[in-house]
């Protein structure tokens, strides 16, 4: 069979399934999957250009997603004007002084080569940092603190907040990559592992910036409110024309919306990985992943290519996270989980074929599709297995009960296997 | 009062307040984390790589146990004073020890006969962390489990209030007297295995330089399972130290890998010594930068000059945050760590 054939046998192979699920359960649920498997093609193809292609080995995709749907929550929400009032200029300033402080001492370490001094000017700056904000920071969360008690954000339209999180993520990976991208490789991966903890740890406290854990909800939305189309009598009759319901045509309508708009992101995207792959820079860097020292002797700035590199893939990542969080229209710090969303990506990106985009895209929509679905296949074998044991006995409940985490379990016994017998992924790389 | 027993009882409370607050809870979550960062360097040594699944190990290590606690307490048998817990430590071990090798004859030996490189292996160990999380969560759950027949304690707060006639109390609870104790006695034991064993002898000989120990007859398979053996057992005590004085809970314990992964590269990875070290190293920042310090800073400042706020450097969800700086500054600044460890 031959690469290209085989891509196109496996692709309608995905869409198969996905459609069978819209045949067997329900087209919403389809949908929702589909919607996500968008969503987690475009971070496994963000992945994959620092992998795949680059070799870096990133395990903080977590954090980079985050800082996407915290730009949602910067961008599209209303600000909050007694919150401004209250502590914003103070709390800015302060982020300011910090910002210099870490840049004085950076500098300062450059020139003096001291590091005492460094880690003198950051402890004094670090309490001068503290008695700036923190009353700032206090008269923002005092300002209603049940409904609001956050700076809010800038009230723009949701969908710029996609290449804003872009924007922040970059930003975030290039002060990341200043850092940690010397070190070694699995250095690289504990630093990138860490960052990312830290990241949600920010976002969780930071009640003045995202809410923290009250989570902020009812996010604007880039299509029409499900309660809206149910009631334009101009919608109901064409709902009706298709032998359909307003209730269900209203949400298969919204979910269709987001559908096309991630799929326009993800065709952009892919074409831009392609064309770069297929490129001289594409080459460049296959080179220098393959061979660094042959690379680096044919006059090749390694470092700053792993730094544009990751930042690139850094920034989808941040793109796809903010167009996340606007299809879940709340921010919930406290559902980010590494197992979720760095290493289920990784699974994607490996499963699908490293270094091949159109793999990464595979692999993100097939392990979606079984994240999803293991779950109500797992509860049906379970049910078959325990229909032996009494009705109400502990391990039949036990059992039955536990079926949640089988996913995890079929992830990794998926990512050994391909790992052992087909290393190079469903679509290996040309 | 005759002036300056007020401010001598002021100095005593303060430090009562200090070894209460931080010096207890961070040398019993230093020996936690020092027992952690012995297997991570341990692997690192001897099979060359960062493992990812580490944390998770624990985890199940921890569950065995558990297992076996609830067994025994259905049973009757106890320890008296002691947790049950430590009558099942070996249960746990022994069932840790057949995972792990079951593991490494499934998985990780064909990569060894591969040669594959380190990045390879810790994906690999990727995989194995999601199999030992879903079997963990599946086995026992994902919610919170405290095994330690409720709180005992060594010395309670009030009685030390009472013998003393300080302000401030100091508790010291059996696990945290427990966990010590039995961290210095399982080092004791793992050095003197190393160094003066034979089998400990060719694990180093192995770990510093592999080729010339194949030269010399040393059985690679051989290290490697006792190396596994060694690792199951450091880090079943370690987690089931660390759920006997805070509880169990599977994501917690995945959490851990950070910290822990933190006191092996600040000590120096490969280096025993190091990994004890950065055990402490990291758990008394954390614990010291997460500390509210307004109480120990009240007793020892002149009344005009007592902070008006907590003197919280951080607050206690950045706790990650501390053995991360940690971490990239000693890396920046000394990347073989503080003892001398491999820089592959």
């Amino acid at each position: 069979m031959t690469h290209s054939v085989k891509t196109v046998v496996l692709f309608a192979l995905v869409a198969v399934l996905i459609a069978g699920t819209g045949f067997l359960q329900s087209w919403n649920t389809a949908l929702v999957i589909l919607n996500m498997g968008l969503v987690s093609a475009i971070m496994a193809l963000g992945v994959n250009l620092q992998w795949g292609i680059a070799g870096l080995f990133n395990v903080g995709v977590m954090g980079f997603v985050a800082l996407g749907g915290l730009a949602v929550v910067l961008t599209s929400m209303p600000p909050v004007q007694d919150a401004w009032a209250a502590g914003a200029p103070r709390a800015i300033f302060a982020l300011i002084v910090g910002a210099a402080v870490v840049a004085a001492s950076t500098i300062l370490y450059q020139r003096t080569r001291k590091g005492w001094l460094m880690v003198l000017l950051l402890i004094v700056g670090f309490f001068v940092y503290r008695w700036i904000r923190d009353p700032g920071v206090d008269a923002i969360e005092a300002v209603n603190p049940a409904g609001t008690g956050y700076l809010g954000g800038l009230g723009l339209p949701v969908v710029l907040a996609w290449p804003v999180g872009g924007l922040l993520a970059a930003g975030a990976a290039w002060i990341i990559g200043k850092t940690a991208l010397g070190l070694r490789s699995d250095y690289l991966a504990i630093a990138t592992l860490g960052i990312s903890e830290i990241i949600i740890a920010i976002m969780k406290n930071e009640e003045w910036l995202s809410r923290g854990v009250k989570n902020v909800n009812g996010l604007p939305r880039p299509v029409p409110n499900e309660i809206d189309l149910q009631a334009d009598p101009a919608f109901v009759e064409a709902a009706a024309g298709y032998g359909l319901d307003p209730t269900t045509a209203s949400t298969l309508y919204v979910k269709l919306g987001y559908s096309l708009m991630f799929a326009a992101v993800l065709i952009v995207l892919l074409v831009l990985a392609q064309l770069a792959l297929k490129s001289p820079w594409g080459r460049m860097m296959r080179a220098i992943r393959d061979n660094e020292v042959s690379a680096r002797a044919m006059g090749k700035n390694v470092t700053q290519r792993h730094l544009q590199v990751f930042v690139l893939g850094s920034a989808i990542c941040g793109i796809a996270g903010a167009m996340m969080t606007t299809l879940d229209g709340q921010l919930t710090p406290s559902a980010y989980q590494p197992l979720r969303y760095t290493f289920l990506i990784w699974v994607m990106v490996i499963i699908g074929g490293s270094g091949n985009n159109l793999g990464a895209v595979l692999g993100g929509f097939f392990i979606w599709f079984l994240w999803v679905q293991v779950e109500p296949l797992g509860q049906a074998l379970m049910n078959i297995l325990t229909a032996g044991l009494p009705d109400g006995s502990a391990l039949k409940d036990h059992l039955l009960d536990s079926v949640q985490h089988m996913r995890l379990l079929t992830m990794g016994v998926i990512l050994l296997l391909v790992l052992r017998f087909s290393p190079r992924g469903l679509l290996p790389e040309r | 009062m005759p002036i300056g027993k007020g401010e001598v009882m002021d100095f005593l409370n303060a430090i009562v307040a200090l070894t209460n607050f931080v010096i207890v809870p961070a040398m019993a979550y230093g020996s936690q984390l020092a027992l952690g960062a012995l297997g991570v360097t341990l692997i690192y040594g001897i099979l060359r790589f960062s493992n990812f699944a580490h944390g998770d190990t624990m985890a199940f290590g921890t569950m065995v146990t558990i297992l076996f606690t609830w067994l025994f307490q259905s049973w009757g048998i106890g320890l008296g004073p002691l947790p049950t817990a430590l009558l099942a430590i070996p249960f746990g071990i022994a069932g840790t020890a057949l995972l792990l090798l079951g593991t490494d004859r499934v998985v990780y030996r064909f990569y060894r006969g591969q040669k594959a490189k380190p990045i390879i292996f810790v994906m690999v160990s990727i995989g194995v962390m999601f199999i030992y999380n879903g079997l963990t969560r599946f086995i026992l759950g994902a919610d919170d489990i405290r095994f330690a027949d409720g709180e005992r304690f060594i010395i309670t707060a009030r009685e030390f209030r009472n013998m003393t006639g300080l302000r401030e109390g100091l508790a010291l609870k059996t696990t945290q007297g427990l966990t010590v104790l039995t961290a210095v006695l399982v080092v004791i034991v793992l050095f003197w295995f190393l160094n003066r064993t034979r089998t400990g002898k060719s694990m180093r000989a192995y770990s510093d330089n592999e080729d010339l120990a194949l030269l010399s007859g040393i059985n690679p398979e051989r290290v490697v399972q006792v190396t596994w053996l060694i690792v199951a057992a450091l880090i079943t005590i370690a987690g089931v130290l660390y759920g006997l004085d805070k509880s169990y809970k599977p994501f917690t314990y995945f959490q851990l890998l950070l910290p822990i992964f933190a006191a092996a590269i600040v000590g120096g990875l490969g280096n025993p010594i190091g990994a004890i070290a950065g055990g402490f190293v990291i758990a008394f920042s954390e614990v010291g930068i997460t500390y509210a310090w307004k109480k120990v800073l009240t007793y020892l400042m002149p009344d005009a000059l007592d902070p008006s706020g907590l003197v919280q450097l951080l607050a206690t969800e950045y706790k990650f945050a501390v053995s991360f700086m940690i971490l990239v500054v000693v890396l920046l600044f000394k990347p073989t760590g503080l003892f001398k460890g491999k820089s592959v």
